[in-house]
Order: C-alpha cells, then sequence, then structure tokens
C-alpha cells in the first residue's frame, strides 16, 4: 500500500528522524493559514506540494514556492484540483522552504535477490535512484542488514564515510538506523528519503548552522502485514482509490482497473496476467487485471462479475477458470446466478477446465454460454465479440446522428 | 530419478488437521505420496485421513517416531513462519511452504535459519511440486501431470497447470515440476532449481515459467546460458501488458522503476538461447523445437 508523503512523514518521525516542519491543507484558505505560521519569523519562503501517491509531482507543476501566505493561497488554488497522471490533487503539504547545501538519496528497500533488508545510498540526490543506477552505477552504495541482528552502527558508519557525509557522522548514523527502524516497525518495504539534504539553518543566537534532513519521504507497506497494523490501515488514501477497489477488497479479490474493453475473470494471479497477454496478443485490450482467488465460492463470483460490469467500458467479458482448489460447477452456478443480476447484457465467453469441469459443461450450455476449450481459443472470441460490440455501438451512435452526419468508417476500428 | 521429492519422501504435514491442510493431505495420499504423519499442537496422538495418519503435537516428535524428511506447512501465515523454524530445528531437508500473505519482513530471518542449517525451503505462497508416478506435495492437482523427463520450474500456481496440462495432452511427461511462489522473499530460486535438475539424470529438458517483478528469471538465463546450452529449454513469462507500480495478485509480481519487466526478461532468456512462447500452449512445440526428443 502507498501512503502520502505527509504520513510517510509522520512514520519517520515517530522514530526520531529528523524531518522538518509540515502542514497539510485541503483548502487555499488552509494553505494560507499554514504558510502563515511557517513565514511568520520573518525572510524565507514556503513550498507547497500536492499530494498524490504518483511520481513525478514536480515535473507536472505540482511544487512551488511561494513568498506570502498570499501567494501561497494562490499557488494552493492552482494545485488542488489539478490532475497529475489522471489523480486529482485533493490535499498540498506546506513546508518552510529549506536553503539546501547538498542533496543526497538514502532508501532502505527488501532486496529479493539476497533476501535481506538493503540500504541503498548515493550523494546524486533529488533525481531518481533508478536513473542513477543506469547512468552511473557506481555512485550507488549498497549496504545489507543481517537478517537476525539487524543494521549495525559500523555498518551506518561505513555508508555514512561512503556518503560523504563524514561531518555529519551522528546524524547520518542515526538515520540509516532511523530507515531499517522504520521499516521494521511498519512492516514497510520500502523507506525512501530522496532528498537526504543538508540544510543550512539560522540558529537562536543568530549564527548559520548546517543540518541533515528528511526533506521528502515516500514508504509503501507490505500489504500481507496490514492485518496487524490496524492503525497503518488509517493511512490508506479513500481519495485516491476507486470505489471498486473497496468493493474487491471487501470480497477478497484482486482486481486491477486498466484501460481496455474485455473484462477478465480468472483464478490465479499468474493465470490472470496471462489471460491479459493473450487477449492483447489476439488484438483486444484488457479492462481489468481480476483473481478470484483458490476455492472461490459462486457468492464470489457473482461479486466479481458486478465489478467487471462497473466499467462502462467493458463490452465483452472472458471467464478462464482451471480448477484446481476452485470447483468448474462452482464457477458456473456463480456465472449463471450473476448474469440474472446484471443490470446490462455484455457477451461473455467461458472457458472450465479441470476440478469438476465436466459437471459444469452442461451447466454452460443449458445457460448458453458461449464456450471455448484453450485460453487461446477463449482470448480470441473474447476479441472478436469485444470488437462486435464496438462496431455496432459506433453504427447505432450513426444511425442516432441521423443520414449524412459524419462518423468513423463502418468496421474502420476493426 | 527427479528432484526435492520421489520415492523416499517420508513426508508430515504441518497443519493436517485444518480445512486446507486434511483437503490436500488427503490428495496427496490418494496420488501415493507417503504421508508418514500430521502434526496439529493440541491433538497428538490422534488419526487423521480416515486413521491412516497418525498426529504429533510437535515436529521434533513426528520425526523421531516415523522418519520424516519432508515437510509440508499449511499453517496460517501468522504462524507459518514459526512452522518453517519448527521445521528445521527437527531436522527435516525439504519443506514446503503453500501458505499465502506471509509478510516478507517474517521470511527473511525464516529463510536465513533454513540456509544456515543446510536444509532447503521451497516457497511461501508456492503450490508445490509433483513427481509425476512418485510424489506430490502441495496442491497441484494430479490429474494434470503425466510421467516422463522434462523438469518444470514456476512462479505461478494455475499458470503452472495450465502449461503443464498443455504439455500432459502433447504427450510431453514431467520428471519433476516445482512452483517456487510469488512472494518477493522465497526459499529457492529458479536458478536452484535449474542447479537441481542439471543434475538430475532423469531430466532431459527444462520449461522455466516466470512473471513480472525481480531478476529472478534474468539471473538463471545468465547461468543457464552459460552452463545449459545442452539441454532443451522453452520459457513462458506472464505480465507483458502488466502495468507499472502496480502489484498483479502475488505480492512479488510489480514492476518497479522500470524493473522486473517482463520485456527484461524475455530478453535475458533470449540471449541465453532459451525461446519464450507468446501462450503457454505453444510451449510443448518450443521444447521440441529445441531438440527435445521424448
Amino acid at each position: 500500500m502507498k501512503i502520502q508523503e505527509a504520513d510517510a512523514k509522520s512514520l519517520l518521525l515517530a522514530q526520531g528522524l529528523p524531518v522538518p516542519a509540515w502542514a497539510v491543507a485541503r483548502t487555499p484558505a488552509e494553505a494560507r493559514t499554514a504558510a502563515e505560521r511557517f513565514l511568520a519569523p520573518g525572510s524565507g519562503m514556503v513550498v507547497i506540494k500536492a499530494q498524490v501517491l504518483v511520481g513525478g509531482r514536480g515535473k507536472a507543476g505540482g511544487v512551488k514556492l511561494a513568498a506570502t501566505a498570499q501567494e501561497a493561497e494562490a499557488v494552493a488554488g492552482r494545485i488542488l484540483g489539478m490532475s497529475i497522471k489522471g489523480i486529482t490533487v485533493r490535499k498540498v503539504l506546506v513546508a518552510p522552504a529549506a536553503e539546501i547545501v547538498k542533496e543526497y538519496y538514502l532508501s532502505a528497500v527488501l532486496d529479493r535477490a539476497a533476501r535481506r533488508i538493503m540500504l541503498m545510498g548515493s550523494a546524486e540526490g533529488g533525481v531518481e535512484i533508478e536513473q542513477v543506477a543506469v547512468e552511473n552505477p557506481a555512485a550507488i552504495i549498497r549496504i545489507h542488514a543481517d537478517p537476525f541482528l539487524g543494521l549495525q552502527d559500523w555498518q551506518a558508519r561505513q555508508l555514512v564515510f561512503a556518503l560523504g557525509l563524514g561531518a555529519h557522522l551522528k546524524a547520518g548514523v542515526a538515520i540509516a538506523r532511523g530507515l531499517v527502524r522504520t521499516m521494521l516497525a511498519n512492516d514497510a518495504d520500502l523507506v525512501e528519503i530522496n532528498p537526504l539534504a543538508i540544510v543550512r539553518e539560522t540558529s537562536a543566537d543568530g549564527t548559520a548552522v548546517e543540518r541533515l534532513v528528511c526533506l521528502d519521504a515516500k514508504v509503501t507497506l507490505d500489504d500481507s502485514a496490514l492485518p496487524r497494523h490496524p492503525e497503518l490501515e488509517a493511512l490508506r488514501d479513500l481519495d485516491e482509490e476507486d470505489p471498486t477497489d473497496l468493493e474487491a477488497r471487501a470480497a477478497g479479490i484482486s482486481f486491477i482497473k486498466l484501460d481496455g474493453t474485455i473484462g477478465c475473470m480468472v483464478n490465479g494471479a499468474g493465470l490472470a496476467m496471462t489471460t491479459m497477454d493473450l487477449v492483447k496478443r489476439a488484438g483486444g485490450e484488457p479492462a481489468n487485471f481480476l483473481d478470484i482467488g483458490g476455492g472461490a465460492r459462486a457468492d464470489k463470483v457473482t461479486a466479481a462479475m458486478r465489478l467487471i460490469l462497473a466499467d462502462p467500458k467493458v463490452n465483452a467479458i472472458l471467464v478462464n477458470i482451471f480448477g484446481g482448489i476452485t470447483r468448474g460447477d462452482e464457477v458456473a452456478r456463480g456465472l449463471i446466478e450473476a448474469r440474472a443480476q446484471q443490470t446490462r447484457s455484455v457477451p461473455m465467453v467461458v472457458r472450465i477446465v479441470g476440478t469438476n469441469a465436466a459437471e459444469a459443461a452442461p451447466l454452460l450450455r443449458e445457460a448458453r454460454f458461449e464456450t471455448a476449450a484453450t485460453l487461446d481459443e477463449a482470448a480470441v472470441k473474447a476479441v472478436a465479440a469485444s470488437h462486435a460490440a464496438t462496431a455496432a455501438g459506433h453504427a447505432a451512435t450513426a444511425a442516432a446522428a441521423g443520414p449524412g452526419a459524419s462518423g468513423p468508417a463502418t468496421g474502420a476500428d476493426r | 530419478m527427479s528432484i526435492l521429492i520421489g520415492r523416499d519422501t517420508r513426508l508430515v504435514v504441518s497443519g493436517i488437521t485444518g480445512r486446507e491442510g486434511e483437503f490436500h493431505s488427503r490428495a496427496m495420499l490418494e496420488y501415493g505420496t507417503n504421508i508418514v504423519a500430521g502434526m496439529t499442537p493440541g491433538k497428538g496422538g490422534q488419526l487423521a485421513l480416515d486413521g491412516r495418519v497418525p498426529v504429533f503435537n510437535t515436529l521434533a516428535e513426528a520425526v523421531r517416531e516415523t522418519g520424516a524428511n519432508t515437510s509440508c506447512i499449511f499453517v496460517p501465515a501468522a504462524g507459518a513462519p514459526d512452522s518453517i523454524l519448527e521445521a528445521v530445528a527437527a531436522g527435516i531437508e525439504t519443506i514446503f511452504c503453500i501458505t499465502e500473505g506471509i509478510p516478507a519482513l517474517d521470511m527473511i530471518p525464516a529463510v536465513e535459519a533454513v540456509r544456515q542449517a543446510g536444509a532447503r525451503l521451497i516457497g511461501p505462497n508456492c503450490p508445490g511440486a509433483t513427481s509425476p508416478g512418485r510424489a506430490k506435495v502441495g496442491i497441484i492437482p494430479g490429474s494434470v501431470h503425466r510421467e516422463g523427463r522434462v523438469g518444470v520450474v514456476s512462479r505461478s500456481g494455475t499458470l503452472t497447470y495450465e502449461a503443464v496440462q498443455a504439455m500432459s495432452d502433447a504427450g510431453l511427461g514431467q520428471s519433476t515440476c516445482v512452483g517456487i511462489g510469488g512472494d518477493p522473499i522465497i526459499g529457492t530460486t529458479f536458478l536452484d532449481i535449474l542447479q537441481l535438475f542439471a543434475q538430475d539424470p532423469e531430466t532431459e529438458a527444462i520449461v522455466m515459467i516466470g512473471e513480472i517483478g525481480g531478476a529472478a528469471e534474468e539471473e538463471a538465463a545468465r547461468w543457464a546460458g552459460e552452463h545449459l546450452r545442452h539441454v532443451p529449454m522453452a520459457a513462458f513469462i506472464a505480465g507483458r501488458t502488466a502495468p507499472e507500480g502496480k502489484r498483479m495478485g502475488h505480492a512479488g509480481a510489480i514492476i518497479s522503476g522500470g524493473s522486473g519487466t517482463a520485456a527484461s526478461k524475455v530478453a535475458a532468456l533470449e540471449a541465453a538461447g532459451i525461446r519464450v512462447a507468446g501462450s503457454p500452449t505453444e510451449l510443448p512445440a518450443l521444447i521440441r523445437e529445441a531438440g527435445y526428443r521424448g
């Protein structure tokens, strides 16, 4: 589960990491109030950052500076409601703009190959680590935490010196250890600080001091561990969730909405991806990834059908079940029930093999479902049904517009 | 011969009296697997599966009394890492963990404990393995298999059944079929299994079924390119249409920061001289084109 920057910063703060103050605003007026507070000591600026769960906020114009509270209000007004990669910005983070001396990158990640927690650091902060990995792989320093003992101080020191942060040794070690602690405490699979920065601040007596702080934070949580962290479930951003995501979770169905027209219902994640791939290969576009899981009963099948049909772009459905724990006849019964309940009629191609497929076959025949023997055949039939529905849709539009109306050439999109 | 499991497998099932554990243990027994014991704390002394299998309170006791050498874990996610550690402590050599949904950070010390003990863990979140005609451990339906000499290794469950069924239908039997699991942290990788197949005199061809996420397919492909050029191989990679940044059902199936893509895996396999099928149904033809005459 992805969480917003502001929530990620709270998790870091809870582990004692140095994170400069911030506030979250949902309206321009709230942004103004926050800016007034941060600007109060006098000069300086505030930064206003869109809170969305996608990368590339800066490039999209979702991160701006403001010199006055009035300007902050105006800037927030422009960012709020803006669309970044299809996500509408509903809140912004307001923070005092830091005077950055130098930026670094530091993260704790799950290293699948080594099967350990790995700290990754680079003195090239502020840019995406993937870019550094491609352009200058030697600039990335990697340290693995011990699987039983965790990250040791000497390892953290090694990292800090390798990053050239020797002047901030104590703070650097504390931050490195804090990242691993944040990961363990919350069952995160990623804790990323980019940038980790040396900032220049004015101390109480007016002298300039330099300090190492976490200016940005990105945390993703392990979905499998959420049941034991009920407090983290509250950080799920419902603003950015499709209502169908909520319904899918409640039904125990793994569902990801995509852009195409062919709804897919499959048992098993690998087979569900394969089904999407074969739809694409047959010339269609999958509308979703959907795994009903092992041993699904009729009620789960009806819930899955509701999720698929909630997408108005879906004009054909492909059901692919390879029964192992899942029984084919249970799925067939579910499909019959779902069709009786469904509000719009969409052509469906059903392929059921494996456990109790023989019992499913007469049920499907009697209910007059279009069936297929192989996965490849099912994909081809579903794509044909979708194309036919698209063509019929165009014909209907053209007919409604009356003779002479200019429309797409018949079948041009087939 | 076969790998991981065979006629000398003496299986103990952790969680044999649970709903899943009992259902699948019955299927394993019917397939001919030698299940020597079950383990459910508090149910020691009982008999499971219609009186055919003795149940013990601890795994150590099960091993002592029955000589079990392999375990299969059907314990819920919260207790599964502990079951793995218990199996390691009892001296089990080969541990299959079927359980799905174990937090990744719980698996880090468990996998390390297995490694330090010199044992082998398959999974978690895996369907298990079958050596057709000999033994099956886990949840793969026995009906998809056929005895033969093609080794199969996969990260998936039902996709494996699909591919194996297509192979069996085409007359290509399997030496052993292994599901290594769809989680980010697993005990045994593609590479480990390829190395086992390479040493197995009865495995004459290999099919690899991968998916998006991580770089284990690439790592295995590089090794195969150097060491298995003489073995007919074919592969399939699921998730060519998967969007970046979304977890596709399996906890480990995610493209992040442009890495773990199907394209990268396909390229690595092809560079190693391994052809990648566009559909699992094409695997039998590709294996034959690669030179397998079985």
